[in-house]
């Protein structure tokens, strides 16, 4: 075979390689070019971060505004201090609320954020004051098991059997 | 000592000697194909033309095994995803199997397989037919000439094949989840990217493919040196080939799954 028709392939070849390790990058794993300058950093504190994990997407209205950037637990309170990094393109005001929630019933745990009524808007290290814990499946179904005996209690252990 | 003991006593300690030989000659065959090779990657032209050989007419076989394994993958994994309801995460799943383990390890069986061996039974017949002895004699280093081009290509080769089996096995995944099965586009795209890291996956795939090229084309080109030079010695050096490159591919893996994940 000629020299120019194998050099053709070979470069056909390696360009091949290339596309797919761009395709990889960019469709697969979601490269953004995201860079420390296009972010800012919040706090916040949660009693209990349920299944949150470090990456987890923060979301406002169900879009993608952030990611949890590091979670530790502040051994002075005893409560999760969790640092979000945000798109700077995204302002939030002061009196924002932050919850964790649940993508569908199984899905992975996400932080949402809702918007507040103040004018002014948190600044980059500011701390989301009103927060609200994960939900605790163990913890719901424990509590909704303690109303359910009350109930039957009060009733005149009619239906104590049924609690059980 | 008896004589029933003694033989296979012996047997076994020339089995071990002739194994830490082996592996002694295989560590300095590498060390003498890393010195030559400066020469051989000035003669790029050599190192193409096996690239041509090793990855381009590799490229069919890839294709098609990659395409074929991301649709039972789709199909597998949608009859498993779909008892737990969670069928949307098909996905991630397709992506994250092809990304860690399948495209690197199955590329890596195949390019042993049909590139590999190709290589034992071209150099081991060289040998046979006393043509690396030639260069010798004509003063040209059969390592740096034949042995250091072919190497490279397998180096360069294996991560390009690994990355196309991955797109390939995406997109059978799509094929039988988004086209057949008809689950929804955006949901196996964005459950991909949400699950998917470049530098987690994409980037420890491509090091796992870069390190069983290495691996393969090693074993392969110091197979076809060491062979014996008869008909039945590179028939044989061709089948050790295989098989000694599947179980180091597969022992890698372990070992660099182990440390990477």
């Amino acid at each position: 075979m000629k020299r120019s028709t194998i050099d053709l392939w070979v470069g056909v070849f390696v360009a091949i390689g290339i596309a797919c390790i761009v395709f990889l990058s960019l469709k697969v794993a979601n490269l953004t070019p995201q860079n420390a300058n296009s972010t800012y950093v919040l706090t916040a504190d949660f009693d209990n971060i349920g299944g949150l994990k470090i990456k987890a997407p923060v979301k406002s209205s169900g879009v993608v505004v952030g990611r949890v950037t590091n979670i530790e637990l502040d051994t002075q309170r005893y409560v999760a201090h969790v640092t979000l990094a945000l798109d700077k393109r995204y302002q939030f005001s002061r009196d924002t609320s932050a919850e964790i929630l649940t993508s569908g019933l199984l899905g992975e745990q996400y932080l949402g954020l809702t918007e507040g009524g103040d004018p002014d808007s948190l600044k980059s290290g500011d701390r989301i004051a009103i927060t609200s814990s994960a939900l605790v499946l163990e913890q719901l179904i424990s509590k909704f098991m303690l109303n359910f005996a009350e109930k039957g209690d009060s009733h005149g252990g009619k239906n104590a059997s049924a609690a059980q | 000592m008896p004589e029933f003991l003694i033989s296979p006593l012996r047997r076994l300690g020339h089995a071990s000697i002739n194994a830490i030989w082996r592996l002694g000659f295989i560590s300095r065959f590498l060390v003498a194909i890393l010195m030559y090779s400066g020469q051989s990657l000035l003669r790029f032209s050599l190192v193409i033309r096996e690239v041509y050989f090793a990855g381009v007419l590799s490229l069919i076989i890839i294709i098609v095994s990659g395409l074929f394994v991301g649709m039972v993958l789709g199909l597998q994994g949608y009859n498993t995803l779909s008892r737990f309801g969670s069928s949307d995460a098909l996905g991630a799943l397709v992506a994250l199997s092809l990304l860690r383990e399948l495209g690197p390890v199955l590329a890596a069986l195949l390019f042993a397989s049909r590139s590999g061996s190709a290589m034992t039974a071209e150099i081991g017949l060289m040998k046979a037919t006393e043509q690396l002895d030639a260069m010798s004699v004509m003063a040209v280093n059969p390592i740096a000439r034949v042995v250091a081009p072919r190497f490279w290509a397998g180096v360069i080769s294996m991560p390009v094949l690994a990355a196309l089996f991955n797109v390939m096995g995406i997109f059978g995944g799509y094929l039988i989840g988004v086209v057949m099965i008809g689950l929804d586009q955006g949901t196996y795209w964005s459950q991909m990217n949400n699950a998917v890291d470049l530098h987690y996956d994409v980037v420890n795939g491509l090091i796992k493919s870069l390190v069983f090229g290495i691996a393969v084309t090693l074993i392969a080109v110091f197979e076809g040196y060491d062979a014996t030079p008869t008909a039945a010695g590179v028939s044989s050096a061709t089948t050790r080939t295989v098989v000694t490159s599947a179980l180091v591919i597969l022992a890698l893996d372990f070992v660099l799954t182990a440390f990477m994940f």
